[in-house]
């Protein structure tokens, strides 16, 4: 204890971590820039003016610069230690919104903090829910092989996410899904992943295929499959039973799950997104929630974002467009282009060479997440880890994918990319606990 | 457990790789194999704006410009982006109503897409242009479009110079490889026609960056891909622009034209066709409305009569047909033809002669003795030598039309006419076989079936002014910069009448001719002081089978040693050759020779020509008939507006009453039914009053 304290702070921290993190933010700010930038203006001027957002990025990440070294600063120890106070202060702001909260572009999941600053706590909550799971894993009485710690596991892990379903902030909500990642590395059970991902198939298939083909498909499959297995239906009769069931389930969920989610479930925007994204219409008219634009007429599938954000990523070719001269990004074409679709001014200005230098930065840094995270002698830096790392690939498989047309179009924003200060702010804390936590891989952290 | 930890660890990362890959996978399928997206982002991004070059001017042999550039405005609109705009503040600055501009919209997106700009109103006056640019804030997805227009400072020379319009969708189909646009500008008649290629210079094309809301953002690629515009050449004419002028002048309130050639080179100095327009007309925003009118008028104004009609050339003909006769030996200088009034070679008593008498070759042209020349044309068609009036007719043919004839002569002008060289096959079908010299005996005189255009027949003055030689006759000399695409190689071959024809023939001819204006027909259009030869011509003319006013007509040159000026003028249904047409000649020939006209009696036959009417009576007709349907029409819609006031107001009326306003529609109401109700109500309350009384 009295070494460390001794010892320089920079005593093994993982200076790569630092780097990648210090170039990805710079070409966030770069990106910005790009998307800001005309020509005959000073530039110079206005990035320390403050009034342009690559400048705000810049100051934002100068705060992230000083809150990254108090991280450094701190001890291993209060993570562990507050952990799950954290937590239930998380859960208790996101409750809090729904009272004191402010609307803010349609989602009640601010809390206004004066001077113009506004505190999201289900994006602080990443945080505390990531510090609270490594907490709640690491403690010894704890036996993830058991139902109830998985179920329990799986509730920390939802519990925000449910909150901001209900704070219309669906985005975020989907990102606390990429704890699920997380917890099959602890030991849940492969199943949970395999199912999860057939059901996101089977509603894919009952999207795109009509569902009276789709209805006959599955039949012929489960027809096809008892009769392969014959032999062993023979001695086991159960196997029928199972396939029925399934069969039974599946067709159940493409012919009336489905339909029900959208229809019932999801805004209105949502079901279009989603369907645009295949290539069809969806008729609002069926929309539970259609009642607030009733007198509006339909609108045709508004696919604009994406055909804007793939024309400006297509358009950038082997080698791109070069820097500040993409013809997108300077017309604006693409919307919510410093935020969201930040991706789409790289795509333009640098092509594929450029994306694919980034995404492999990108990739980089996730494996070095995995690899600090295999490292660690104590479980709750090692779920930690994982955690970070879920939540960072989660982000960037979304956002990337939503600019490029493979995913509908969703508010998540790209780690350390995207203009904004709170996500900044939470990936770096994110990124230096994990940072300060590894230093000290040595201790045993409980 | 912790081996398949481990295992676990290895499932994320490949989990990791895979979604890696799939994402490189998209970007390469956007990125390398779809050129869809560039083409996209092009449309999106980039704005190709068509930089119009100044068109090439038009100079006369003086240098003057005939007509120059000036600038003028379109209001030019998309459709797409035009959401939003002030619609009635639109309407009330072009005073139009907003039927109209639905009209005109739904015609544009019809016509050239919501997207693409297109022309909305055409070339604004200055003040327009001016009340438009402060209000321009009010109308997004308009723009005004700056547009080079023609101006002529002379006002003359319509029909020559011709003018720009929009290109039609048949235009575009004809030159579709042009690069021409809808909504480009292109000569449409004269010479702007003709030397379209030349005059439109190269269209640049300047690409600009435009952000979503189509707002210039830049020069796109700092102006690389930039073409710049190349300005069209400029043609130098032999136009003199002061005799276009005075010709013209001479030329109003007639029917007719003026060809004036310069002998020496072929170039033309004047070309007159009355009636003519301002040119000027055709510009501005009142183009269309100024169009209509040319186009339906009934003296047709669009008609380059000097070209574009044919005529039968009368005694002018005399000439080619005297020199024929003597180039054939079928009678001399010295052979003498009596006239007792009438030509009795073909005993039916026609074409009767004006002058009693005894002529030879000099007189009979000086006179213009019909006799005489039908007894040469007789004699040329019944030579022995030839095999009949068929083949004899065919070597009369050879000769004229080396005096160029019966053919176009290639004028650089649109609408050039051939004329006509009747030929033996045309009369053996008339005359279903064999024909006779006496069948065709009008020709002689030019009566028959030869029809010349005017500058035809002013090319025929030239030749016998040259003895024998010409140059196709030219408006243009030169082109600036050179003749890129050899309009102009045709007007340099020297072009010679058949050889068989000697120089004294034509100096025979010149006798005569200087002899009709020194005491012939011509007399009273001497120029004290010049040399002039000339022919007079007074064509008999029918309308539909109605006998009409003679065409008068006029073939001359001079000086008679040097000649500097070759003319031929037709009055159309003015009377005799020496009438109109000699006078109006011998003014253009004085003005070009001595730069302006000389003595008193010059003066006043000047002014008497300026100010005569000569148009013919049909037109007048015509024109007092156009007028008045006009007129007639104009007091239709003054009523029919009065009407609809009256029973819109009527309606005002009876919509006080609640019970009515219920049914009644407010438009198109027909006065009828509300003056029933009047009349009754009138009714109504005199049987009141009636009753009242008589209670």
């Amino acid at each position: 204890m009295s070494k460390r304290i001794n010892s320089n702070i920079s005593q093994g921290i993982d200076w790569t971590m630092i780097w990648l993190y210090a170039v990805l933010v710079c070409i966030g700010i770069m990106c910005i820039f790009m998307v800001e930038y005309r020509p005959g203006a000073d530039w110079l001027a206005s990035f320390l003016g403050g009034k342009t957002n690559y400048s705000k990025q810049l100051i934002f990440a100068g705060v992230c610069a000083i809150t990254a070294t108090f991280i450094l600063l701190t001890d291993s120890k209060l993570f562990t230690a507050f952990a799950n106070i954290l937590y239930a202060f998380g859960i208790v702001l996101m409750l809090a919104t729904f009272v004191i909260g402010k609307s803010i572009n349609g989602s009640k999941s601010w809390i206004p903090l004066g001077g113009g600053f506004n505190l999201q706590p289900a994006e602080l909550c990443k945080i505390f829910t990531a510090l609270a799971l490594a907490k709640f894993l690491s403690r010894q009485e704890t036996d993830f092989t058991k139902l109830k710690s998985q179920i329990i596991g799986i509730s920390m892990a939802l519990a925000p996410a449910v909150l901001s379903h209900f704070q219309h902030e669906d985005g975020l909500a989907l990102a606390y899904l990429s704890f699920f990642l997380m917890l099959y590395r602890e030991g849940l059970p492969p199943q949970i992943l395999i199912i999860g991902a057939s059901v996101g198939v089977l509603a894919i298939a009952s999207l795109v295929v009509e569902p009276k083909i789709l209805t006959i498909a599955l039949t012929v499959i489960a027809i096809v499959l008892l009769f392969l297995l014959k032999k062993q239906l023979k001695r086991n009769k159960r196997i029928i039973t199972v396939i029925i069931g399934v069969w039974l389930i599946c067709v159940g969920f493409q012919r009336v799950a489905v339909p029900f989610i959208f229809n019932n479930v999801f805004e209105c925007y949502q079901s279009t997104r989603i369907y645009s994204m295949m290539g069809k219409d969806y008729d609002c008219n069926l929309n539970r929630h259609k009642s607030k634009s009733a007198d509006k007429p339909v609108k045709k599938p508004d696919d604009y974002n994406v055909r804007q954000s793939k024309i400006a990523i297509g358009s950038g070719g082997i080698t791109g467009a070069g820097f500040l001269k993409g013809t997108q990004t300077r017309g604006k074409y693409v919307p919510e282009q410093h935020t969201d679709f930040i991706f789409t001014s790289l795509g333009e200005a640098f092509g594929f060479t450029g994306c694919f230098i980034f995404l492999a930065l990108y990739l980089f840094l996730l494996y070095r997440i995995i690899r600090i995270a295999e490292r660690q002698r104590s479980t709750f830096s090692r779920v930690y880890a994982y955690s970070v790392a879920s939540i960072i690939f989660f982000h960037i498989t979304v956002n990337v994918c939503m600019t490029i047309g493979l995913f509908p179009i969703i508010g998540i924003p790209l780690p350390l990319i995207s203009y904004g200060g709170s996500s900044l702010l939470t990936f770096t804390i994110l990124i230096f606990i994990l940072i300060r936590l590894d230093a000290d891989r040595q201790m045993v952290l409980r | 457990m912790s081996a398949n930890n481990q295992n676990r660890s290895r499932v994320i990362q490949i989990i990791f790789a895979s979604v890696f890959i799939i994402i490189t996978a998209q970007l390469i399928h956007l990125q390398i194999f779809s050129s869809k997206y560039k083409l996209a982002a092009e449309n999106n991004a980039i704005y190709r704006k068509i930089v119009y070059p100044d068109r090439g001017i038009i100079f006369d042999r003086k240098r003057k410009a005939l007509l120059q550039n000036t600038i003028s405005y379109d209001l030019v609109v998309t459709p797409v982006e035009s959401k939003g705009t002030d619609t009635l503040s639109l309407c009330n600055l072009l005073g139009i109503d907003t039927v109209e501009y639905k009209r005109r919209m739904k015609d544009i997106i019809f016509k050239n897409t919501s997207v693409r700009p297109s022309i909305f109103e055409p070339l604004l006056s200055q003040e327009m242009y001016a009340r438009f640019y402060e209000n321009m804030y009010k109308f997004p997805g308009f723009i005004l479009s700056e547009r080079k227009a023609r101006t002529y400072p002379y006002n003359i020379g319509a029909n020559l110079l011709g003018y720009i319009d929009e290109v039609d969708t048949g235009f575009l189909r004809r030159h579709k490889d042009e690069g021409y646009e809808m909504g480009d500008y292109a000569g449409r008649a004269g010479l702007e026609r003709t030397y379209e290629k030349v005059l439109m210079g190269q269209r640049g094309v300047k690409r600009f960056i435009k952000d979503n809301k189509s707002r210039i953002q830049g020069a796109y690629e700092n102006g690389v891909f930039d073409t710049s515009a190349i300005a069209g050449k400029n043609l130098f004419t032999g136009i003199d622009v002061e005799l276009q002028k005075l010709g013209e002048e001479l030329m109003t309130n007639k029917v007719g034209a003026i060809v004036a050639i310069d002998p020496k080179t072929g170039s033309v100095l004047c070309m007159v066709s009355a009636p003519t327009y301002d040119p000027n007309y055709l510009t501005g925003n009142q183009k269309s409305k100024h169009y209509a009118d040319l186009v339906f008028d009934p003296r047709l104004p669009f008609n380059n009569r000097a070209i574009g009609n044919m005529y039968s050339p009368g005694s002018t003909f005399k000439t080619v047909s005297g020199i024929i006769g003597l180039t054939e030996g079928v009678i001399t200088e010295r052979t003498t033809v009596n006239c007792p009034g009438y030509f009795e070679g073909c005993g039916t008593g026609k074409p009767k002669c004006l002058d009693k008498g005894t002529f030879n070759f000099k007189e009979a042209i000086a006179h213009s003795d019909n006799t005489y020349f039908s007894t040469v044309y007789k004699r040329i068609l019944d030579q022995p030598r030839y095999d009949g009036a068929d083949s004899a007719l065919t070597v009369f043919n050879s000769y004229a039309s080396t005096f160029g004839l019966g053919r176009k002569l290639g004028i650089d002008l649109p609408t050039e006419q051939k004329g006509n060289l009747p030929s033996s096959s045309f009369y053996r079908k008339r005359y279903k076989g064999n024909f006779y010299s006496c069948n065709i005996i009008s020709n002689a005189i030019g009566q028959g079936e030869v029809q010349t255009t005017l500058l035809q027949l002013a090319n025929v003055m030239t030749i016998i002014a040259n003895k024998g030689w010409y140059y196709t006759p030219h408006i243009v000399d030169s082109i600036d910069g050179g003749d890129e695409y050899h309009l102009l190689d045709t007007f340099k071959i020297k072009h010679f009448t058949d050889k068989r024809i000697p120089d004294s023939i034509f100096d025979a001819v010149q006798d005569g001719m200087q002899a009709v204006v020194e005491y012939g027909t011509a007399v009273r259009s001497r120029i004290p002081g010049i040399v002039m030869c000339g022919k007079t011509g007074t064509v008999e003319n029918t309308d539909h089978g109605v006998k009409q006013q003679d065409h008068s007509f006029f073939g001359a040159f001079a000086p008679r040693d040097n000649p500097k000026i070759a003319i031929a003028v037709i009055c159309e249904n003015a009377g005799q050759g020496a009438w109109a047409a000699a006078p109006i000649a011998s003014l253009l020939v004085e003005k070009y020779l001595r730069d302006s006209i000389v003595g008193n009696e010059r003066k006043a036959m000047y002014e008497e020509f300026k100010n005569k009417n000569l148009i013919p009576k049909l037109m007048r007709l015509q024109m007092a008939k156009r007028d008045s349907l006009k007129q007639i029409k104009d007091n239709q819609l003054l009523l029919q507006q009065r009407i609809n006031k009256e029973s819109n107001d009527s309606i005002d009326e009876e919509n006080t009453d609640p019970e009515i306003k219920t049914n009644t529609p407010k438009k198109n109401n027909a006065p009828s039914p509300k003056t029933k109700n009047v009349v009754a109500a009138v009714l109504v309350n005199d049987e009141k009053k009636y009753k009242k009384y008589n209670r």
